[in-house]
């Protein structure tokens, strides 16, 4: 069997935790890392680009080796041919996004020209071509963070490292930027590492999923496989998604049993639209707020999750939703019971179907 | 309600005895300034300042406070880095060092640096006997004295905004490849630019001012040591008018300094000197 890609044994040691993970990859592959806040994620990330050097293990990439302690091997974060993508951008504000982009290029020797034709090139696949001369202040948080994958790409890195990309983003500009990243990883012939503390980011983008927990690996599987078997209960909560699929036009998405669900990206033709628990809204009356999304509901099933309630109802094919235990005492939640459920468009993804305007 | 916090009438009215002391305050600074500005021999003003002495005090202050502020700028902005990002045992004794000369009497720092560069000093002895040089008395002492007082405020101000700019921006440089050099010249210095700048300022205005290190290290003599500040106090003696000229001339330099420093570099070098 020939050695993998990308074959790290990761362990840091900190005071208050130890990190200790098995990972490999191979080109092509997107990996997703997911697990709880303090879970080692950005440890994780950081060994890997050099940033944070390794108390043991190895990393070994593309054939070379970058780090092994034992052997007193250590390559420097900015020979390892690593991209990185940021939660929050961290494009140079002093620097119009051409040269931001550039800079990688320009790091690694080229003439000032052919890095910018280079950087060019990238804003343009990212979609942001036009905006190369303007400065990360004037630019919106999605078009900061595409010029950030530009960046990273342009670099021309064997291993992408990408630390939340989309989480800073509102949720319409995250949708719109997933099914672009989408494209680009499956392009990019590297390995790509993806943290996410987001169910979705983890099933659309990702072929592999890691599921980190305490500094270990707690799953390694297919997204299909992690999501329809968690081994841990941070997984299970993050994929106990509502999942609703049906046909899109604009921001109406047409569900199975004739009802309307009204979203806040457009989108066109069979589309899965998703919101988590947590924005599902019960009440006893019929509500008066501006949510469109609405349901008349009767409760199957009530049971504690963590430090809140999560009850099922019977809506448009099984809806499930997040409460705080106050409110479930206050709407009597118990099964058979009648309640009102409310969606605000914002809060749902729609995802898949044809292009969306960008 | 809150009002703007304290201001308002709904706290009450600003007692007397703290109001009058503030006022006293205020009088007590300015009233040396209006004196000044009044005293001056405005109609003779254009006709001294082409005299030859302050001509020569002039030319001299001004060439030796932009070349203290070249020196302080090319080993204060290294130091401000080193403080800034490197972790290094000492890094505290090293800041309290810088720190010394911003606190220490410009006198006791002039009889200090003739103990270390005098002809008999620790330096300065050694220097004399192999290369025949000797500083003290020279105008390159005159350098030496401002450089001495200048550097803490610059090197202060510059690490402040060193220390301001994410250091992530750092981590970002390496990971496309740039050498720790690199992202030094082309991401950490330019983010610090408006410290840098203010650090300039400010150390070229103390360098300007520079009176006790400099007459007690570099002496006061026409056409070499005799900075401005060194002619006002000659002059003082001899022609009063002279002095007052002189001074209202450094005066316009220190008002047009703060109305540079009035935006947010001054906040910025300000907050950088005083957090630590």
């Amino acid at each position: 069997m020939s050695d993998p890609f990308l074959d790290a044994h990761v362990v840091v040691r900190r005071p208050a935790h130890t990190l200790d993970v098995h990972l490999r990859a191979e080109p092509g592959e997107v990996v997703a890392v997911i697990g709880p806040n303090g879970a080692g994620k950005s440890t994780l990330v950081r060994a890997l680009a050099g940033i944070l050097p390794l108390s043991d293990g190895h990393v070994v990439c593309d054939g070379e080796t970058w780090e092994e302690p034992r052997r007193g091997v250590r390559v420097e974060a900015r020979r390892r041919r690593v991209g990185m993508v940021f939660q929050q951008g961290l494009l140079f504000p002093h620097l119009s996004a051409l040269r931001n982009v550039a800079f990688g290029p320009r790091s690694r020797g080229e003439s000032r020209g052919d890095a910018e034709t280079v950087a060019r090139d990238w804003l343009g696949r990212l979609g942001v071509g036009d905006l190369a001369e303007r400065r990360p202040g004037q630019l919106s948080g999605g078009q900061a963070q595409r010029v950030a994958v530009a960046r990273a790409l342009a670099a021309d890195p064997r291993l992408l490292l990408l630390d939340e990309p989309l989480s800073a983003l509102d949720v319409g500009v995250a949708a719109a930027l997933r099914l672009e990243l989408a494209r680009h990883l499956a392009r990019y012939e590297g390995a790509s590492l993806l943290i996410t503390h987001d169910a979705l980011d983890a099933l659309t983008l990702a072929t592999r999923v890691l599921v980190i927990d305490e500094g270990r690996v707690a799953q390694d599987g297919s997204p299909d496989d992690v999501a329809r078997r968690p081994a841990t209960d941070h997984v299970a909560r993050l994929v106990g998604l509502n999942v609703l699929r049906g046909v899109s036009a604009d921001t109406s998405v047409r569900l199975p049993d004739g009802s309307v669900l009204v979203t806040a990206t457009p989108a066109r033709g069979e589309v899965s639209a998703s919101f988590p628990p947590s924005a599902v809204t019960l009440t006893a009356g019929e509500p008066v707020g501006s949510a469109r999304n609405r349901w008349r509901a009767s409760v199957t099933s009530v049971a504690p999750h963590g430090s809140s309630v999560r009850v099922h109802l019977d809506a448009v094919g099984g809806l499930i939703a997040d409460v705080t235990p106050t409110s479930s005492a206050r709407l009597g939640l118990v099964p058979g019971a009648s309640v009102w459920a409310t969606v605000k468009a914002t809060e749902v993804s729609v995802y898949g179907g044809e292009e969306a305007n960008r | 309600m809150r009002t703007r916090a304290g201001r308002g009438p709904a706290v009450g009215r600003a007692p007397l005895r703290l109001l009058l002391p503030a006022a006293l305050a205020v009088a007590f600074l300015t009233l040396p300034l209006v004196a000044l500005l009044t005293r001056t021999p405005w109609s003779q003003l254009l006709g001294r300042l082409t005299s030859q002495a302050v001509l020569q005090a002039l030319r001299l202050s001004v060439v030796t406070s932009l070349a203290a502020v070249a020196v302080v700028t090319v080993v204060g902005v290294p130091l401000a880095w080193a403080l800034a990002r490197l972790d290094f045992p000492g890094r505290s004794l090293v800041r309290a060092l810088v720190i010394v000369p911003l606190v220490l009497p410009p006198v006791v720092g002039g009889v200090a640096l003739l103990t270390a560069f005098g002809r008999r000093g620790l330096v300065g002895a050694p220097l004399d006997t192999a290369f025949g040089l000797t500083l003290p008395y020279t105008t390159a002492a005159v350098v030496v004295a401002h450089t001495f007082v200048a550097l803490p405020f610059f090197v202060l101000s510059v690490e402040g905004a060193l220390r301001a700019t994410d250091r992530e921006f750092d981590v970002v440089a390496a990971t496309l490849g740039a050498s720790r050099w690199t992202t030094f010249r082309t991401v950490s210095l330019p983010l610090a630019g408006p410290g840098l700048l203010a650090g300039l300022v400010l150390a070229w205005a103390r360098a300007l001012g520079e009176f006790g290190a400099t007459i007690t290290f570099a002496g006061n003599f026409p056409g070499t040591t005799r900075t401005m500040p060194n002619a006002i106090y000659v002059e003082l003696q001899s022609d009063p008018d002279a002095a007052l000229v002189l001074s209202v001339i450094l005066m316009a330099v220190s008002v047009a300094v703060l109305a540079l420093l009035r935006d947010r570099w001054f906040d910025v070098a300000v907050q950088g000197a005083v957090r630590r």
